[in-house]
């Protein structure tokens, strides 16, 4: 039997004045268990928790129930009063006899009552209470980032100079993602390259940063603190150390015939490759399967034409298992793919392209060598129409229900640019709505609506078919002026939706992180936890967690650094102790309750137990508390009680339960 | 005559279970065998454990064989080598989901999907009046459900079954005294063997629902009353739990401390709606409705029109969904969709 | 001779309440005074999901009149999905217990943020008044339980 210790605070007049706090005093010293109650001015003073422990010292407790305020407000308090008497903090309950009795209710009568009750449940639940001890986990000092875009390159970087050992994996050749395909960026018209590559150098350069380059996360296990990873790192068929990165393998490579993926298969790569001439590393891969060495056994210029001797065709993929004690997640996103936009006739014609190719175009390192032609007959195109929203704001399921966010900005810079260098190109944007919101993003808008002359008509495109001439006849609707247009255009240029890149749901799987019904990764709170997954020491950076542009990928990027390096600061974890915990006698092993765990945290062991003299094997569920978050949906998914929530236990909540029913 | 019985009947009789079952035994397949024998009475065979080939003479196959063999297994996969189990269409629903909980070792278990035709109830042929039966003709399986075209009488209720009783002859068509289960039949497709025997027919003639619907078409003053009246005949035996192939917990949460709950006492008439209620919430989205807590209720407690009612919901609210259709997928109460109906959609509803 | 008043029914309500909305919620409901019946008593459990059915049954069981839960709206869980289980394990058991006869009104889920403190306490108001219309529970009571 515990020995119970109950204390009912005035709150002054809040509480005092509506609540005969002596017979709550009274009528407490009546229940099980209690064998000290007394009432005081302020509870939460030095004075009243000064009582509290002298109380509990003299009179031994065993636990104590504080009727006052919400225990939102000092249940804190009270607990390390009780710490600071020898008492385990976790024996402290509250009745919050102030905010959900006191301020609402005008009897006296009526509400002492009430706050009997209230008291009667705490005292009901206490003498139920067990100690609880927060457990402690290590902290490897080393973060993962998976991606290397620009998100991954802030989020690594941050973390370094932060003095933290950061990994960054890469699935392609090359760190730069995105924004490396990107000739200029909005509103401020720089170029790209030239904002981006110094970065890429510098996570290159860091001491505190190593990049696995054309690599992939294999296998995610163990904690917040205490990940362990296993990374492929592909076989590149070069010696990254001896290779100087001089070029002339590509050069000489008899291969080229395999759509380059950096130029968006708008033109060719050798079968030995670099994405782009800025690559990080500056080693190029073999694709092995557009090479003719390893296609037929014979070639090998590569490796004659090599002076470093660095071409290795018998290199093979590597495991490399490394320890860390943060992972950010920063892998991006591509366009959708246009199979089902039809209408528009992407498939049909060279010359109708996505955004992302026209910014291949655009760009001296791309295949055009940045000039404005068609990709069918090379002419420079005089009328060209862009269409927004392309599976963004889609109502159907052959597209997205979200606003892919930077489809308005880009096109008014692509506009504003083709005008520019271009002056006799006429230009139509077809658009649901301008989005721009954002600092100087309006402005810009408008310039180039204005000052450059884009004609811009609220309205969709319907129909883009392909002439015998080599135009496109563009159908579209004015909704504004309510006419239909017909445009007879030489270069049609869609703003096809982002979406989260294909690879990030393998790699949520692996986390146990939330993912939405469109791929994003779910943040840990919509709006006060935006950077966190609500998997505990899981992060997220850039356009994983929903559409961004560069800079608000670059300020999430540092947020989720900031994150990491608040966890890898700590040398150990304190773990909530209000964590589920399994009966090994009761469990089923029928895995319900790990379905139902948004965390992870329940995993199944092989493990002896003895039931009452019967030894036997059995699958048994193990929560691990380092991750175990204490919301107890397993608690109710299991069907023969065996899982239980410490702190908030069946038996507690059904005397609760007793108690205010009796 | 023999020889064109044989010939008409597609069905597995209990001679070539043995047979099938002592080669499996002789050559080392399995190890025991999982099937039914003979039970004290003509009409109720029972789950039994075969370990050699001479105790086979008593494995029994006939129309009373409506035991699930699935829940079984739990048992014979802690055991030593692989156990041959019989089971029927509606069977193999119960050993996926058992399977899907880990409850069962598909690698201690070898699987003979055995042809049904429908089973008989000893309840209901009681209730046709038909007592203390002392032998009869017409339960071997397969020979007589409805529907099948060699044995179908003009009423469509199957042909007849004759008992020689202690007050004399008597007899009833096959329909009226089979299964509830078998008039709302899943179909008969295995869902899960290693090798098949015998063909089965599908019985279904009547709408999986109706009777809940009759009930929920009810007023609240009569629907508690109903349950009221069917409850209060609960003797808490436990009977429709312990056969209950989804009802497998180790302990039962009435049994153990761990919600205060632990209770036998027939004290009043809520503590049986506590614990029915809780019993099918417990399997709802598990429960592969095959009817087995009803067949053994020695009440005659018509329990599965609790878990239907649990399927109905989940079928309208989340989609249909069959409990032991597969292996892997994920029950309705461990997933979610963001757009799920409220639970003030039950107000609504009425 | 005096004369018999029929004292006013003053039901017996259970609301669950999670920690991080509606708990949070009912305080602010407290704080800016806005009034509700002192017959609603508040448990409060870290999420909705840690509601077994087993509590709601016990709750009636031992005499509530009716049983409220509260949490966060869809979407927006502290645990991220657990209101979700909630959501359709509750709609399970308050369709049963409407199939076997309880009066539905006795039960509710409502979805009350930390900010909803005008919300909570309205929802108390209209609960407990619908409770009242119904009268006691008699259908669930155990009837060792009954006041004698």
């Amino acid at each position: 039997m515990q020995r119970i210790g109950v204390f009912v605070c005035h709150c002054g007049s809040n509480i005092a004045a509506t609540v005969d706090v002596e017979k709550v005093v009274e009528l407490a010293r009546m229940e099980p268990g209690v064998v000290h109650a007394e009432d005081y001015q302020y509870m939460c003073s030095e004075a009243g928790q000064a009582r509290i422990q002298a109380a509990i010292e003299k009179k031994g407790l065993t636990g104590i129930v504080v009727c006052s305020c919400s225990p939102r407000m000092h249940e804190t308090t009270f607990r390390k009063a009780a710490e600071r008497a020898g008492l385990n903090p976790y024996m402290v309950e509250i009745a919050n006899i102030r905010e959900h009795c006191s301020w609402i209710h005008k009897d006296i009568e009526e509400a002492t009552k009430k706050a009997v009750i209230l008291a009667r449940a705490a005292i009901a639940k206490v003498n139920l209470n067990t100690p609880l001890k927060p457990g402690e986990s290590r902290v490897t000092k080393r973060a993962l980032v998976i991606g290397g875009g620009i998100a991954g390159i802030q989020t690594a970087l941050d973390i370094a100079d932060a003095g933290y050992e950061v990994d960054i994996v890469e699935k392609t050749p090359s760190i730069g993602g995105r924004m490396s395909q990107l000739d200029k960026t909005f509103p401020t018209l720089d170029c790209s390259a030239c904002i981006l590559t110094p970065k890429m150098v510098e996570a290159g350069a860091h001491e505190k940063i190593h990049i696995y380059t054309y690599s992939e996360v294999e296998k995610v296990s163990g904690f917040v603190g205490d990940f362990t990873v296993d990374i492929r790192k592909k076989a590149r068929s070069v010696d990254m150390d001896k290779c100087t990165g001089c070029g002339v393998c590509q050069e000489k490579c008899p291969s080229k015939k395999t759509p380059s993926e950096f130029n968006r298969g708008l033109n060719n790569r050798s079968a030995i490759y670099t994405p782009f001439a800025q690559a990080i590393p500056n080693v190029p891969v073999i694709d092995r399967e557009a090479c003719i060495k390893f296609k037929t056994g014979k070639c090998g210029l590569c490796a004659k034409v090599c002076q470093a001797g660095a071409i290795d065709y018998e290199q093979q993929d590597e495991i490399i298992t490394e320890k860390y004690g943060a992972i950010v997640v920063a892998t991006g996103f591509d366009v959708i793919q246009l199979d089902s936009y039809d209408e528009y006739a992407y498939s049909q014609s060279k010359d109708v392209i996505t955004s992302l190719e026209l910014e291949r175009i655009m760009n001296a390192a791309g295949p055009t060598k940045g000039h404005l032609e068609r990709l069918s007959d090379g002419r420079a195109p005089k009328e060209i129409v862009f269409v927004q929203c392309v599976g963004s704001r889609c109502s159907d399921d052959r597209g997205k229900s979200y606003c892919s966010k930077i489809c308005c900005m880009y096109t008014a810079k692509h506009a504003m640019l083709i005008r520019d260098k271009y002056p006799d190109t006429h230009v139509t944007v077809f658009y649901i709505d301008v989005r721009t919101p954002g600092k100087n993003f309006d402005e810009f808008y408008r310039r180039a609506a204005e000052e450059y002359g884009v004609d811009y008509i609220k309205g969709q495109v319907g129909k883009v078919l392909p002439q015998p001439d080599g135009s496109l006849l563009v159908q579209g609707a004015d909704l504004l002026d309510n006419r239909q247009l017909r445009i007879k255009a030489d270069m049609v240029v869609l703003a096809a939706a982002i979406e989260p890149d294909p690879s990030v749901r393998r790699i949520a799987t692996m986390l146990t992180a939330s993912i939405d019904t469109n791929n994003f990764l779910t943040e840990a709170h919509p709006k006060l936890r935006p950077v966190e997954s609500p998997t505990a020491g899981v992060f997220l950076s850039g356009v994983c967690q929903g559409p961004k542009d560069i800079p608000e990928t670059v300020a999430q990027a540092g947020a989720a650094a900031v994150k990491a390096i608040g966890l890898l600061a700590k040398d150990k974890l304190t773990t909530n102790p209000c964590t589920a915990h399994s009966d090994e006698l009761l469990c089923n092993g029928c895995s319900t309750c790990a379905n139902v765990c948004p965390y992870g945290a329940i995993t199944y062991e092989d493990r002896q137990v003895n039931d009452h003299g019967i030894r036997e094997v059995r699958r048994l569920a193990v929560v691990n508390n380092a991750l175990c978050q204490g919301c107890g949906a397993c608690t109710v998914a299991c069907p023969s009680g065996a899982m239980d929530l410490q702190g908030f236990s069946n038996r507690q909540i059904i005397a609760e339960v007793d108690a205010i029913c009796r | 005559m023999q020889e064109a019985m044989k010939e008409c009947n597609p069905s597995v009789s209990s001679q070539i279970l043995r047979e099938r079952a002592g080669q499996l035994l002789t050559d080392g397949t399995v190890a025991r065998v999982l099937a039914w024998k003979k039970g004290d009475l003509p009409h109720n065979p029972e789950p039994a454990f075969f370990d050699s080939a001479e105790a086979l003479r008593d494995l029994t196959y006939d129309a009373f064989c409506g035991a699930n063999l699935s829940k079984y297994m739990i048992e014979a996969s802690k055991l030593e080598g692989k156990t041959l189990v019989f089971l029927k269409p509606c069977d193999t629903y119960s050993f996926n989901q058992l399977l899907k909980e880990n409850r069962v070792d598909r690698e201690k278990a070898y699987i003979i999907g055995i042809g049904c035709t429908g089973k008989l109830s000893g309840e209901k042929i009681r209730s046709l009046g038909i007592k203390a039966i002392e032998t009869m003709e017409g339960a071997e399986e397969g020979m007589l459900c409805p529907g099948r075209e060699d044995t179908e009488t003009e009423d469509g209720r199957g042909a007849i079954l004759t008992f020689q009783t202690l007050y004399g002859q008597k007899t009833c068509a096959y329909g009226d005294a089979m299964l509830e289960r078998c008039h709302v039949c899943k179909g008969k497709e295995h869902k899960i063997y290693d090798e098949l025997l015998g063909q089965s027919h599908d019985t279904k003639d009547a709408e999986r629902f109706a009777e809940v619907e009759r009930i929920e078409a009810m007023s609240p003053a009569e629907r508690f009353a109903y349950f009221q009246s069917e409850l209060s005949k609960c003797i808490r035996c436990n009977a429709c739990r312990n056969v209950c192939p989804a009802c497998s917990c180790r302990k039962c949460v009435f049994d153990s401390n761990k919600f205060d709950s632990a209770q036998k006492a027939n004290a009043d008439s809520f503590e049986e709606k506590m614990f029915h209620i809780i019993r099918a919430f417990h399997v709802a989205g598990r429960c592969t409705d095959c009817g087995e807590c009803s067949r053994v209720c020695p009440q005659g407690i018509p329990l599965h029109l609790f878990n239907r009612k649990f399927i109905k919901d989940i079928d309208t609210l989340y989609g249909e969904y069959q409990a032991g259709d597969d292996a892997e997928s994920k029950g309705p109460l461990t997933s979610f969709t963001f757009d799920d109906a409220e639970p003030g959609i039950v107000a609504e509803r009425r | 001779m005096p004369i018999e008043t029929k004292e006013e029914f003053r039901p017996k309500i259970v609301a669950f309440c999670c920690n991080w909305c509606s708990y949070a919620g009912a305080d602010l409901a407290g704080s800016s005074r806005l009034a509700y019946p002192a017959d609603v008593k508040i448990i409060r459990v870290p999420c909705s999901c840690r509601v077994n059915p087993m509590f709601v049954l016990r709750a009636f069981e031992k005499g509530a009149d009716g049983v409220i839960l509260c949490g966060c709206h869809p979407g927006d869980c502290h645990y991220s999905t657990g209101n979700y289980y909630t959501r359709r394990r509750m709609t399970l058991l308050f369709s049963m217990l409407d199939y076997i006869g309880v009066e539905n009104g006795r039960t509710r889920v409502e979805w009350v943020s930390a900010a909803e403190g005008v919300k909570f306490s309205a929802t108390m108001n209209d609960f407990v008044a619908k409770i009242r219309t119904l009268g006691e529970n008699v259908r669930l009571e155990d009837i060792r339980c009954k006041k004698q």
